[in-house]
This record gives C-alpha cells, sequence and structure tokens, in this order.
C-alpha cells in the first residue's frame, strides 16, 4: 500500500504459516479507524496451512506416478478447488479486518468500510492498497496452468490418434 | 559651426561621463554569469551530490548542509545544550558535557575531520574540537550524533585540533595557549618562557568501534598552535603543525607575536614517538580529565574521570620533532594529494611557502640544521622549501587541493580564493569572495582522493548579502565551480553560527548507512518499557520513576496521582514506534529545563521538580499524527505528606474522581 508519506510503500506478504513486512507499521497506522492489530494468531490457518501444501505436494507426486489421465484431472481439480478456497478465505479475513470496526476508533467515517482488495488495486482513504500473489501464489497459478495445458495437448494428442 | 562645435562638446562630455561611469568598480552582481542556476538546482525529491559537514563555531554544534543546493539538513549537537531536541539537558545526555570543571554547558567547535581508510573518506565519523574547554568529541555518521567527548588534560585552548593520520589511526589536538602545568601551574604570567609548555595529544581511535583514548603527549616548548595536517602516502608517519608566538609573547601578542620575520612549521615524527613508547620512554603525568561515552543500546551517555597521562618530553627524546621557519605567523597548514607538500600560510606574509616533505627528509638525514629553537632543532628554510608562491594575495590562511595537482587558498584580507598549481607555484585564477573569507573547502580536499568540483567559501564578514536582520547577521557561505579553467561563482548560501572549518563527502558513502530507528527489542535502558504493560510508577523515596510510553496518539500513563512537593520526578519516556521519521516529545509544564525529542525505540529521561500543588499538564510536542493534539496527560501534584496514594492509568474513566 502507498501513501503520500510512504512514497517507498508499505508491505505485508503472507506466508505459509507467518507474516512478514511492515506488520506493525500497518497496524499502528490503521488503529485510528478502528481496525485490529494484525497478528499471527488472527489466522488458524498458518496452523493447518502446511499440511494443506503437503498433500497437494503429495498427490502431484502420486499424479506422476499413477500416470493417468483421470488422476491429472484430480490433481487440476483439487489444485482450483484449493485456489478457489485459498481466495474466499482471505476475502472473509478481509471482509472481516475491514468491517469489524472498534466502535470507540478515533476516526469514523459513515460508511465506509476497509475492506483490503482482494486481487488488485483499491483506494482506502489516503492508501492505495494492492493485494496480489507472490512466489507462493504464482508457483500454484504456474501449476495450475501447466496441468490444463497438459490436459489440452493430451485430449488434442488423442483426438488425433 | 559654433553649433556643430557645440554639440561635439556636448557629445564628449557624455561619452566620457558614461565611460567614466563604467570604469567604476561593478558591485558583485556582476561576477554571477551563466548557467549557474542550473548547477545548483537540485529537483524537489532528488537528492544532493555531497554532505557538507560545517562547524558552528561558536554555537558549538555541527551543522550538516547538501551541496550543490546549500540546503540546511541538520543542526547536530555537540558541545552546546540543544533545547529543540534534549541534548544536554536529558538526563541522559548531561554526562556528555561534563569536564574536570563540572558541567560545561556550550563550547566554541572550529574545525571537522571525516575518518579515512588509506587516506580517503570512509564515512564512519566526524572528529570536532571544543576550542575553549579542550576536548575532542566524535559523531557517528550513522545516526549523526555525539558518541564520545575527550577532555584533554595540560591544554589551554584545542584550537590546533582534530586532525587524522591516514587510517584513524590517531586524532591529535595541539594546544593554543601554551600553560604552565602540573606542580609549576601557580607560577607569575612573565615566567612563561620558563615555565609555560605546549601540549599535542595523540588520541588513539579503535578501528572497529571509533572509541578514543588519549595514548600520549607531547610536551612541547611554550608556543601557540594553530592549525595542522597530517602526512599521507609517503609522509604517513608524521604530522605537521604551525606555530605562532615563536616570540613566546604574554601580552599584547597583536604587536609582541608579530616580530620576528619567521615563526615555524613543526614537523612531527609520531612512528618516532611510538618507538620510544614501545621502548617505555616517557613519563605518567597527574591529571584529571573526563571521558564520556554514549551507550547506543542503553541510549544512555556516562563519564568517567581520568587521572593519568603518558608524556614524551622531545627536547630529551631526540628525534621526534623539527622546526621549519615559516613566514610571519602560519595559519594554515595544509599537505598535498600526494603527501610530498606542505603549504604553510603566514597570515602576514606577502608570499606561501611550499615545503617538499623529500627535502625535510634529506636536511634532518644531513643534519641541515640552523641552530635551535628551546632545544629543538631548526631546519635551514631553503632546505626544507619546494618553493614560493609570488604575490598570491593578501592574508592567506587555509589550502585546500583538487586531485589535478591545484591548490585553493584563502584569503582574508584580499577577500578572495586564488588557484594555484601546486608543482609549479604558478598563480592562475582568483576569484572574489563576499566577503573576508575564512576557511574553504573542496570535497575530499583534505584527502588523497579530492572530488575537484566545487569550492566552497566559507566567510567572516556577511554585511550587504542576504536581507537584513538587524545588527546581528547570519554568515554567508559561496559555492564555486571548480571543474574548468576559471572558477565560476554559483551560489550564496546562509550558515548557522560561525562556520570555521568544513568537510564535504560524496553523499553515497553516507546515506546508504544511515540509521532510520532503534530496534525496540535491542533497547536496554535501565528505565524502559518495552510496551505499554510494562509502563509503571515507582516511588524510591523521594523520586518518582514514571516508566512511560509514546505511540500514536497517546501517553501511557496519562493520569498520573500521588507526586508530593518535595519530590524529584523522573519521566522515562520509551517511544514505542517502529516507523522511519516518527519521533514523539515530551514537555511538562514549568519543568526547568527544556523538551525532549524520542526517536522511534528510544527512551529519554526528563527530570521535573515539582514547585506547587494542583494538576499539571504534560504533552507531546512533535506533531506526529492527526491526533498529535489529543497526545497529552495530567500529573497531580499534592502537598507534602498528603496521603494520596500513588495511582496512574491511561484510557480509565471514573465517574466520580472525589478526594
Amino acid at each position: 500500500m502507498w501513501a503520500p508519506q510512504y512514497p517507498e510503500g508499505l508491505e505485508m506478504k503472507i506466508w505459509i504459516n507467518t507474516l512478514s513486512g511492515d506488520v506493525k507499521t500497518i497496524s499502528a497506522l490503521n488503529h485510528y479507524i478502528g481496525m485490529k492489530t494484525i497478528e499471527v494468531s488472527m489466522f488458524p490457518e498458518f496452523k493447518y496451512m502446511i499440511y494443506l501444501v503437503g498433500i497437494m505436494i503429495g498427490i502431484g507426486a502420486l499424479t506422476a506416478i499413477i500416470n493417468k489421465r483421470w488422476m491429472l484431472m484430480i490433481y487440476l481439480s483439487t489444485i482450483l478447488l484449493a485456489g478457489i478456497g485459498a481466495l474466499i478465505d482471505f476475502y472473509l479475513w478481509g471482509y472481516d479486518y475491514g468491517h469489524n470496526l472498534n466502535p470507540e476508533a478515533p476516526i469514523k467515517i459513515e460508511g465506509m468500510s476497509y475492506q483490503p482488495p482482494l486481487i488488485g488495486t483499491k483506494v482506502l482513504l489516503n492508501f492505495t492498497a494492492f493485494s496480489g500473489p507472490d512466489i507462493g501464489g504464482w508457483i500454484f497459478i504456474g501449476v495450475g496452468i501447466l496441468l490444463f495445458a497438459l490436459l489440452i495437448y493430451e485430449w488434442k494428442a488423442n483426438k488425433i490418434k | 559651426m559654433k553649433k556643430h562645435i557645440k554639440s561635439a562638446l556636448l557629445l564628449l562630455v557624455a561619452v566620457s561621463a558614461v565611460t567614466f561611469y563604467a570604469c567604476k568598480p561593478q558591485g558583485p552582481q556582476a561576477a554571477l554569469t551563466g548557467d549557474a542556476a542550473a548547477k545548483v538546482y537540485v529537483a524537489p525529491g532528488k537528492y544532493d551530490e555531497f554532505y557538507n559537514f560545517v562547524s558552528g563555531g561558536f554555537n558549538g554544534q555541527l551543522s550538516v548542509y547538501g551541496i550543490p543546493s546549500g540546503r540546511l539538513f541538520r543542526i547536530i549537537p555537540v558541545f552546546s545544550q540543544f533545547a529543540e531536541n534534549g541534548y544536554g539537558y536529558s538526563e541522559e545526555s548531561k554526562p556528555m558535557l561534563m569536564t574536570s570543571h563540572g558541567f560545561v554547558p556550550w563550547d566554541d567547535l572550529h574545525h571537522p575531520a571525516l575518518s579515512t581508510t588509506n587516506g580517503e573518506h570512509d564515512g564512519r565519523w566526524a572528529f570536532v574540537n571544543a576550542n575553549n574547554t579542550p576536548r575532542v568529541a566524535r559523531v557517528n555518521l550513522k545516526t549523526f550524533r555525539t558518541e564520545e567527548i575527550i577532555e584533554l588534560p595540560n591544554s589551554g585552548g584545542n584550537h590546533s585540533s582534530p586532525f587524522i593520520t591516514e587510517n584513524t589511526e590517531y586524532v591529535v589536538a595541539g594546544t593554543r595557549f601554551s600553560v604552565p602545568m602540573g606542580d609549576k601551574s601557580d607560577v607569575s604570567i612573565s615566567t612563561y618562557k620558563e615555565n609555560f609548555k605546549g601540549t599535542i595529544s595523540f588520541i588513539k581511535v579503535d578501528p572497529t568501534t571509533g572509541k578514543m583514548n588519549i595514548n600520549f603527549q607531547l610536551k612541547t616548548p611554550g608556543v601557540n598552535f594553530d592549525l595542522s595536517r597530517a602526512g599521507k602516502g609517503p609522509s604517513h608517519g608524521w604530522f605537521f603543525f604551525s606555530c605562532y608566538n615563536t616570540e613566546q609573547a604574554y601580552t599584547l601578542l597583536e604587536v609582541n607575536a608579530t616580530q620576528k620575520d619567521k615563526d615555524f612549521i613543526m614537523a612531527v615524527n609520531w612512528k618516532k614517538a611510538e618507538e620510544y613508547i614501545a621502548q617505555g620512554k616517557g613519563e605518567k603525568a597527574k591529571v584529571n580529565y573526563a571521558h564520556n561515552v554514549l551507550d547506543e543500546s542503553t541510549h544512555t551517555a556516562t563519564s568517567e574521570m581520568l587521572k593519568e597521562v603518558l608524556q614524551l618530553d622531545p627536547t630529551v627524546l631526540k628525534d621526534i620533532i623539527y622546526f621549519i621557519p615559516c613566514p610571519k605567523s602560519p595559519h594554515g597548514c595544509d599537505t598535498d594529494p600526494t603527501g610530498e607538500y606542505i603549504v604553510a600560510s603566514g597570515k602576514l606574509a606577502a608570499i606561501i611557502p611550499v615545503f617538499s616533505f623529500t627535502k625535510i627528509q634529506a636536511a634532518i638525514a644531513a643534519k641541515d640544521f640552523e641552530g635551535e629553537f628551546a632545544g629543538i632543532p631548526v631546519i635551514k628554510y631553503e632546505s626544507a622549501l619546494h618553493g614560493e608562491v609570488k604575490k598570491p594575495g593578501l592574508g592567506p590562511l587555509h589550502t585546500e587541493f583538487d586531485e589535478k595537482g591545484n591548490a585553493y587558498t584563502s584569503f582574508f584580507v584580499s577577500s578572495e580564493i586564488v588557484k594555484w598549481n601546486v608543482k609549479s607555484l604558478q598563480v592562475l585564477d582568483r576569484v572574489a569572495t563576499y566577503y573576508s573569507i575564512g576557511h574553504l573547502c573542496v570535497p575530499g580536499g583534505p584527502t588523497r582522493k579530492p572530488h575537484g568540483k566545487y569550492v566552497i567559501a566559507y566567510n567572516k564578514i556577511t554585511k550587504d548579502r542576504y536581507l537584513p536582520t538587524g545588527p546581528e547577521l547570519t554568515q554567508s557561505a559561496q559555492l564555486y565551480d571548480i571543474s574548468g579553467d576559471k572558477m565560476q561563482l554559483l551560489l550564496d548560501f546562509p550558515t548557522t553560527g560561525e562556520p570555521h572549518y568544513a568537510e564535504a563527502i560524496p553523499a553515497n558513502l553516507i546515506a546508504p548507512n544511515s540509521t532510520k530507528i532503534y530496534k525496540i527489542e535491542d533497547n536496554r535502558h535501565p528505565y524502559v518499557a518495552k510496551g505499554e504493560k510494562e509502563t509503571k510508577v515507582e516511588r524510591k523515596g523521594k523520586e518518582v520513576h514514571v516508566y512511560m510510553t509514546a505511540i500514536r496518539s497517546h501517553l501511557t500513563p496519562d493520569n498520573i496521582e500521588g507526586i508530593k512537593l518535595g519530590d524529584v520526578v523522573y519521566f522515562h519516556v520509551t517511544n514505542l514506534e517502529q516507523d522511519w521519521d516518527v519521533p514523539h516529545g515530551f514537555a511538562v509544564k514549568g519543568a526547568a529545563n527544556a523538551e525532549i525529542l524520542i526517536m522511534p525505540g528510544e527512551t529519554q529521561t526528563l527530570k521535573w521538580i515539582p514547585d506547587e500543588v494542583g494538576v499539571v499538564p504534560f504533552y507531546c510536542t512533535d506533531f506526529c499524527s492527526a491526533l498529535h493534539q489529543e497526545m497529552q496527560g495530567y500529573a497531580r501534584v499534592s502537598p507534602a505528606g498528603s496521603p494520596v496514594p500513588l495511582k496512574f492509568s491511561t484510557g480509565v474513566v471514573e465517574e466520580t474522581g472525589s478526594k
């Protein structure tokens, strides 16, 4: 996110099991509008995310071993479901973080909520916020695209046969 | 015809009148030509190319400017209290100004010396001198804070200081006034020749921490030391000091110290002195001096008194010092980037002598001496001389160098900078300064690697250069482009205090390392509160200690009761912010000192002695946030012996607060 006072930008990275970046500074700024202090404990997902990703890698490996098209379909579906699930989860957290505001906040603006953008850019008061996938997310997206491309290729190759 | 003659005459008168006025000396405005504005314009949001560390003279501070814009960025408090941020007022910084005379809250800061490695700027520390109560301070160029101050015993005014060796092995400090010392300190002033001695202190600098300690002192004949430079390259291992008052006058120096045709440059072989020390030579003298150090993790300075200093007497231990005659009260004594040439500027001399290090060595080897002065050999002038710059100007003071073999000398009396070639000694160019220049600065000028793009003049007289501000004026500096053959005036800029020497350094040696915040987890202040849960108020007899935190936009605790008249209250305020440029300030109504500014992650303490019963407001003084004006609190002061219990809170609302 960027603001007139933060031309260099403030960043929060969500990892598989933790947060990094300017989390403290973001919390310090957001308390004025009644948003919660962002802490690792806010995200119960961090406790089991590592297992979920482990399972996904396992299914990937299994797909390679089984080497059948139906398994490929199952793997692609899992990746897609996981992606949609992650987006819904992040949306729900963002909704709560942006709407569930402290009624005693120093700054209250009628009708204003501060849900961060799901993906892309959004202007919130003096800040321009941007959300997007980082390396981990891009790997997931890459895997999905590869799987999809593979299926189409297989499908075309079969058709020619 | 007559008419024609009449008109011709009229025309002649008119023409000569115009010619006459054209010949009238022009104002300084005429000197500014061409694209000067573009050369000093640093667009909004862009950075200057150089940092300029400028001494503040009688303000006791070091100021930081950008070059080429001439913009003032910061004043670093060093030897004087600074109410603006609480330096010298906060409990943590007060020990920094301790001396053998007790708390000395002011001094006269003349010369910065930026640390070097292999003779080139390394951007680590700035050393600066206190002229009046002799001290040397070290400023950390990561935090821009004074980290250490060491007092100099046996010094009667620390003008010839600080000057550093090629790898910052030593910082030296020569005394301006010779004084009687030790057992013979209570003597008649008229016994100057017999009892008065000078000292040169060699302060060893720890290569990793920068910590200073006085390794040894040279006890010299009684004269005045003015300025100095270390040798470099081939002359590394030597120091050159200008000396005046070799007449050894003790009254009306204006007349009595200007009688001789020549005073001296004193050449010091400090490697030789080290050899003698290694052999166990020298004597421990009983002294008393303060050494003050700031601990960055406790954010607190401590002061200790030291009692001993090792002294070497060069009249007994030969081969440490030699005198070289130098015309008329030498002031500046500057070594060129090659280390071969030593330029000595006699304030009252009509020439500038340039000495050769090779020739000095040859003269010493051949014992080419003209005699002795107070037991020290005096090398023959001609034997040490490379040559003289003829008719350079009036009142030469200081010389800086570029990387092309040229020297730039300031002339106080003729108010100009003169460019000349060090080898050929030919004068190449001259420009006027406004007015009466003292020191001058070429970025990297005293190092082995000058950046000869600019020269900056620091003037002693300002007069009409800016809008008038009554009898007391700002000081004036001028920036000149020296990248071409002709020096070109670019800019006038005002400076604070009275600048003496200054150094400029490429910004990229400092800016990337600049500290942004102090990490709260590294804070080891004994009264830190690392979070609001750790805030408290404790009573220790008559002392009340408030462990307070500041974060946008409240102080914790902000309601304090149970303070009694006769108590001494210490507000230990920790700034919990961990974001760049979010300081908080703290001030209490009626406190008899100053405010304190607390940087993110830091703890600072304001002492307050309540003097009347009542409820006393306190607040944040640094506009920190949209709710800065809400960042306030109350301390209740009750009569001595009152039963009001010690109580503190933030955000607790009691409907009926009685008692």
